[in-house]
Order: structure tokens, then C-alpha cells, then sequence
């Protein structure tokens, strides 16, 4: 730190402080309105999330056939205490979304940890390796790449056996190889560069060259990659919930939710809509907070 | 050229050989011996277990077993389906061209309403239609496609009773398999009404199956439009007088289409991933539900010869979409 302030000479002091980083961050990112609606809806949605105890009117498990496909308040036949209706075994729809609020960003969260770290430093390694082992990791995610996602998911879930974790596995490992050529691209490229040079000839090993320097001028892609990550494992994991290969019933998983309703399609559409609605309302959020990430972070793009 | 197909080709070899270590050795993580989960719950007597771990060659060291296998899937055998004992390339070519047939359905009806919005949205940047356009595309890749096809079967089946549910055709024709295509097949076919009921099946799967790549090359034509239109060529052929539609047809589209040519090759994973929960909803006769009726059955060599199939397909596409690349574009030819 103190490197850094020492030797300012005093001439060189600019009239104008330059706006604090994220502040300049802000002013970029709230420009795009998609993209502030998208931030108001992934919060919403935590808050959701934490919240659910609070908020949710019943028990996602507890059964009760006397109130079974109850349609939703405003429809003839539904009640308040029941707003969104009650699927095939009489359960409130309402508090498993709420509660399957909290698997989803489960999903997303896990998974793209999952990725990121493994992917960071399978890149980090592949860049800085370089040789065989570059070559085999590369060859090795061209493979995955050229292999149809949800596919190669299925496959892998289906060898592992069903379930929420093994799902979750999964959609990890597909969309692991964006992770390792971000990170192995943007080390090619920082590595050419003074300050890592600077850093080598004081003496720096191989490892603080890798996560001390090189790591942090590497986080703006990837960032921006794990918001757009975490909408396709909802997306992915949600489909592999709806094949009956995900989270497992009853779990209140929405894709799992939907493969539940599907027999009743004919005659309650509220089982059906809601959950899917669920579904595309928080991926597209976190789409367009990846989008307006992606144009307030990606320099190239900055008017300056 | 020539250097560059061979470049091109010569790097599909690792990637053949990557495809089928994956499928060969993910199957042997599955959980428990391979004979008994063959013999099922009535179990096996010790000596019948050894004999057929010989005649699967199970007692040879692993690399072994990887190198007959490869041995096989080189002369075209995939082993056989454990439930119906048919080959397991027989039942992939019965069944393959009924999910090609909704895919190509798919892929043509993304074109034809995505390259006109993408161009359109262009050219009017930043009006309502452009907004329209961009908003409405970022929410179709954002579509659970199962959802989306359960909601479609609610309005237009349950509601509205324009389509039919499920299936190909109405189970009242029997259509002789020619093309494999239905659409082709029942037209050959001659039967009254065999043709229409084909196209009623085939609507909603194509919207459905369609979606999102729809919505990549809408949002794809509409980026490339954008660079081409600020190309000084195109001022050059407003400034000679030229008419503004034929400058934007023939001028700017030709090289805009470049990267949406990319696009559409790489919607081929996506298609074949969407057929999987297409088919799923709709049942539809195709190798997505064939993959995952599998899976439930604890069919493994199906799983394992289809997935492989499939990826040999889609790699074969990939390598076309490459070349044909090279071809339309002299730059990416001479860069390499």
C-alpha cells in the first residue's frame, strides 16, 4: 500500500480527483435500465429467499386432499389464504415458489462457484504452464464445449444417479470450459505485460505471480461470466428437475415443480404457469445484470 | 484452401478420440457391477458371472477394453439396447430423422423471423421496434423451453383446440417410412388429410424447439447489421445514389451474414439439447426421448452409443460450419 503513495511527486497531483472506481462503476451500470431491473428483481428474489420462513402463508410439504387444485384467488372456487392455488396434493403453490426461491439460488450460486473455481485455476494453470498440460486441459474443454450442454449433463447425471447435488455436479462441469478460457485468455494476455515482469524480477514465485498479480486484472470477464453463469445453471438445473433427473419431489424445486404439474396441464393451468414463470422472471434478471455488467466493466466498450 | 480443410479435419481426431473416452469411461462410473445390474434382482451364480465377464472382455486391463471398443465403433457397432436387443445404431437411424426433421423445421422458422427483426431492428436502432425486438429476444433466451411448450399446449390445445397435443401424426394414419421425413412421406403417401395432420403435430414442437435460437439470431443479425451499416463501403454506395433498400439487402446483409452463418452452426448443440425436452413434452418419436426413456430404463448402451452418436454429429456440423466458413470468407482462410 504505502509503495504506492510514497513517491507521488507533488507536481503531478491532478486537479480533479478521478471518481472513486465504483462510482464510476455506478454512473455506467445505472445508465442501463434493463440491467437496474434486473438487480431490483435478483434482490427481490434473495430477499425472498432469506425470508422465507416470514413470508411464506404454509408448509411447502404438508399435504391436504380436501383442498386439492384449488385455482388461484380471483378465479372462482380460490381463496386468499390460498393466492396462487394448490397443486394436485392440496399443497399451498405460493409457499413452495417462496421456498423454492431458495433452491434456485442455491443452484446458481453453487454451481457457479463450483466452475469458477475450478475453472480459475485450471486457466490460470493452462496460461501459465503452458507445454502439455496447456494443451491436454484446452483439448479436454474443447471436448465438453462440442458436446450439446443439457446433454453431456444428462449423461453425467444419469451415470451419477438422480438428485439435487449430483444435478448441480453436473451443470458445473458443462459450463466449466468458459470459465478455463477466460481465465487462461486473459493470463496469456496480462503476462506479456510490465507489471508482472516488475513483479518476476523482485522476485515474486510462480503462485503469487498467478493469484496475487495476475487474478485480480482477470476479474472483470469473470465476473461478468458468473452472473450470466448463474442464469444457465437455474435454467440447466430446473431442466434436468423437469426430466425427473434434478432435485427429487417433493422437494419445491420449480423445474421439479413443473414435472409434477405436466399430467394436470389439462385441467389447472395455474400448476403449471407459475413455477415456469418463476423460473424465467429470475434467469432473465440475471441476464440483464450480466449484460449491464458486462457493458459497465468491459473497458472496450467505455466511452472515454 | 486445401491446407486449411486438412488443418481443419486433422483437429476433429483428438476431439473423436476425446468423445468416445468420455463415453466409454463415464459409463463405467456407474454405481455397481455391470453383470448384476444386467441380471437384475434375481442375481447370478458365480460361474455364469465369470463366463460373462470374459465374453464382455471385462477381465482385460481397462485400456484394452477402451482400444476394442473404439475397434467396434470404427466398423459400426454400438453394442445392442439391453431392453429390446435391437442394435443400438439401428434404432438411433430409425428414429434420427424425425428429430432432424423438427429440428431443420426449427432452425428455418428462427431464420426466417430472426434475420428480418435483427435487420429491421438495425436500421430503426433504438426505436420502439428495436427495443421491442431486443427486449422480447433476451426473454426468449432466457425461456425454460419445457414451460414454454406446456404454455403453448394450454392456449393452442387445451384452449383454443387448434393443435393436437402430442405425437407426429394422428394415430389413424399409418405412413410407410421413405424419407423418414413425415412431411415428405405423408405427402408421398397420397392419404387425404395425412399431409395437414403431419403439419398440425409439427407447429408447436418447431415454435417451441425454435425459441431461443430464434433469439440468438435476431440479437446476432442485428449486432453484425449494425457494424456493417457503419462501414465506409456503405456510405460509398448511399453516397453513388444507390436505393436504401437494395444498399441494406445486398450490400450490408451479404457481410453481416457472415457471423450469423457461425451462429447458426452452433445452434446445432442447442437444437439437438432442446429436442431432449421438446420430444420430452410433445412426445415426440425422436432420439431426445428415445435417450431419456433410456435413462429411466437403466439402458446404458443406449445411452452411451446415443450420446456418442450425437456428438459425433454435432462435431461433423461443426466441421462443415468451419469450412464453409473458410469458403464465404476469404480472411479466416489466409489468417491461418
Amino acid at each position: 500500500m504505502t509503495a504506492e503513495t510514497m513517491d507521488t511527486p507533488a507536481v503531478a497531483v491532478p486537479t480533479a480527483t478521478p471518481p472513486h472506481p465504483l462510482r464510476e462503476f455506478w454512473s455506467y451500470f445505472s445508465a442501463n435500465k434493463g440491467a437496474v431491473a434486473g438487480l431490483v428483481v435478483i434482490v427481490t428474489v434473495v430477499l425472498v429467499a432469506l425470508l422465507a420462513d416470514v413470508l411464506a402463508p404454509h408448509s411447502p410439504y404438508i399435504t391436504d386432499t380436501t383442498i386439492a387444485l384449488k385455482p388461484p384467488f380471483w378465479q372462482e372456487g380460490g381463496s386468499l389464504a390460498y393466492p396462487l392455488g394448490t397443486d394436485a396434493i392440496g399443497r399451498d403453490i405460493l409457499s413452495r415458489l417462496i421456498y423454492g426461491a431458495r433452491l434456485s439460488l442455491l443452484i446458481g450460486i453453487v454451481v457457479v462457484a463450483i466452475s469458477i473455481v475450478l475453472g480459475t485455476v485450471l486457466g490460470l494453470v493452462a496460461g501459465f504452464v503452458r507445454g502439455v498440460t496447456e494443451i491436454l486441459i484446452m483439448r479436454l474443454m474443447d471436448i465438453i464445449l462440442t458436446l450439446p450442454s443439457l446433454l453431456l449433463a444428462i449423461v453425467i447425471v444419469a451415470v451419477l444417479g438422480p438428485g439435487l447435488m449430483n444435478s448441480m455436479i453436473a451443470v458445473a462441469l458443462v459450463i466449466l470450459p468458459h470459465y478455463v478460457r477466460l481465465a487462461r485468455a486473459a493470463v496469456i494476455t496480462e503476462t506479456s505485460k510490465d507489471y508482472v515482469m516488475a513483479a518476476r524480477v523482485s522476485g515474486a514465485g510462480t503462485l503469487r505471480l498467478m493469484f496475487k498479480e495476475v487474478l485480480p486484472n482477470c476479474t472483470a470477464p469473470l465476473i461478468v461470466q458468473a452472473s450470466l453463469g448463474i442464469s444457465t445453471a437455474i435454467l440447466d438445473a430446473a431442466a434436468l428437475g423437469f426430466l425427473g433427473l434434478g432435485a427429487q419431489p417433493p422437494s419445491p424445486e420449480w423445474g421439479t415443480m413443473l414435472a409434477d404439474a405436466r399430467e394436470f396441464v389439462l385441467r389447472a393451468w395455474w400448476v403449471v404457469t407459475f413455477p415456469g414463470l418463476a423460473i424465467l422472471i429470475t434467469v432473465l434478471a440475471f441476464n440483464l445484470l450480466g449484460d449491464g455488467l458486462r457493458d459497465a466493466l468491459d473497458p472496450k466498450l467505455k466511452r472515454s | 484452401m486445401l491446407r486449411f480443410i486438412l488443418t481443419r479435419v486433422s483437429l476433429v481426431i483428438p476431439t473423436f478420440i476425446g468423445i468416445t473416452m468420455l463415453a466409454f469411461f463415464l459409463i463405467r462410473l456407474v454405481p455397481g457391477d455391470p453383470i448384476e445390474t444386467l441380471a437384475g434382482e434375481r442375481g447370478i451364480d458365480p460361474a455364469r458371472h465369470e463366463q460373462l465377464r470374459k465374453e464382455f472382455g471385462f477381465d482385460k486391463p481397462i485400456f484394452v477394453q477402451y482400444g476394442i471398443y473404439v475397434a467396434r465403433v470404427l466398423q459400426g457397432d454400438l453394442g445392442k439396447s439391453l431392453i429390446t436387443q435391437e442394435s443400438v445404431l439401428t434404432e438411433f437411424n430409425a428414429l434420427f430423422p424425425a428429430t432432424v426433421e423438427l429440428a431443420l423445421c426449427a432452425i428455418i422458422f428462427a431464420l426466417v423471423l430472426g434475420l428480418p427483426a435483427g435487420m429491421i431492428a438495425a436500421i430503426r436502432r433504438n426505436s420502439i421496434f428495436d427495443h421491442g425486438v431486443m427486449g422480447i429476444s433476451l426473454t426468449g433466451y432466457s425461456m425454460p423451453i419445457f414451460w414454454w411448450g406446456l404454455i403453448l399446449i394450454l392456449l393452442f390445445s387445451v384452449q383454443l383446440g387448434w393443435t393436437p397435443v402430442s405425437g407426429r401424426i394422428d394415430v389413424l394414419y399409418y405412413i410407410e417410412p421413405v424419407t423418414g421425413f413425415l412431411l415428405i412421406d405423408s405427402w408421398l403417401s397420397g392419404e387425404e388429410g395425412a399431409f395437414k395432420s403431419a403439419v398440425e403435430h409439427l407447429i408447436l414442437p418447431t415454435i417451441v424447439l425454435g425459441t431461443v435460437p430464434l433469439a440468438v439470431i435476431a440479437r446476432m443479425t442485428r449486432s453484425a447489421m449494425l457494424e456493417v451499416l457503419g462501414e465506409d463501403y456503405i456510405r460509398t454506395a448511399k453516397a453513388k445514389g444507390l436505393p436504401w433498400f437494395r444498399v441494406v439487402t445486398l450490400h450490408a446483409l451479404r457481410n453481416a451474414l457472415i457471423p450469423v452463418v457461425t451462429v447458426i452452426g452452433l445452434q446445432v448443440g442447442v437444437l439437438f439439447t432442446g429436442a431432449i425436452l421438446t420430444e420430452t413434452i410433445f412426445s415426440w418419436p425422436g432420439i431426445g426421448k428415445w435417450m431419456i426413456d433410456a435413462i429411466f430404463r437403466r439402458d446404458y448402451p443406449v445411452l452411451q452409443g446415443g450420446a456418442l452418436l450425437l456428438g459425433i454429429v454435432v462435431m461433423a456440423v461443426n466441421l462443415l460450419v468451419d469450412l464453409a466458413y473458410g469458403l464465404i470468407n476469404p480472411r479466416i482462410r489466409h489468417n491461418r
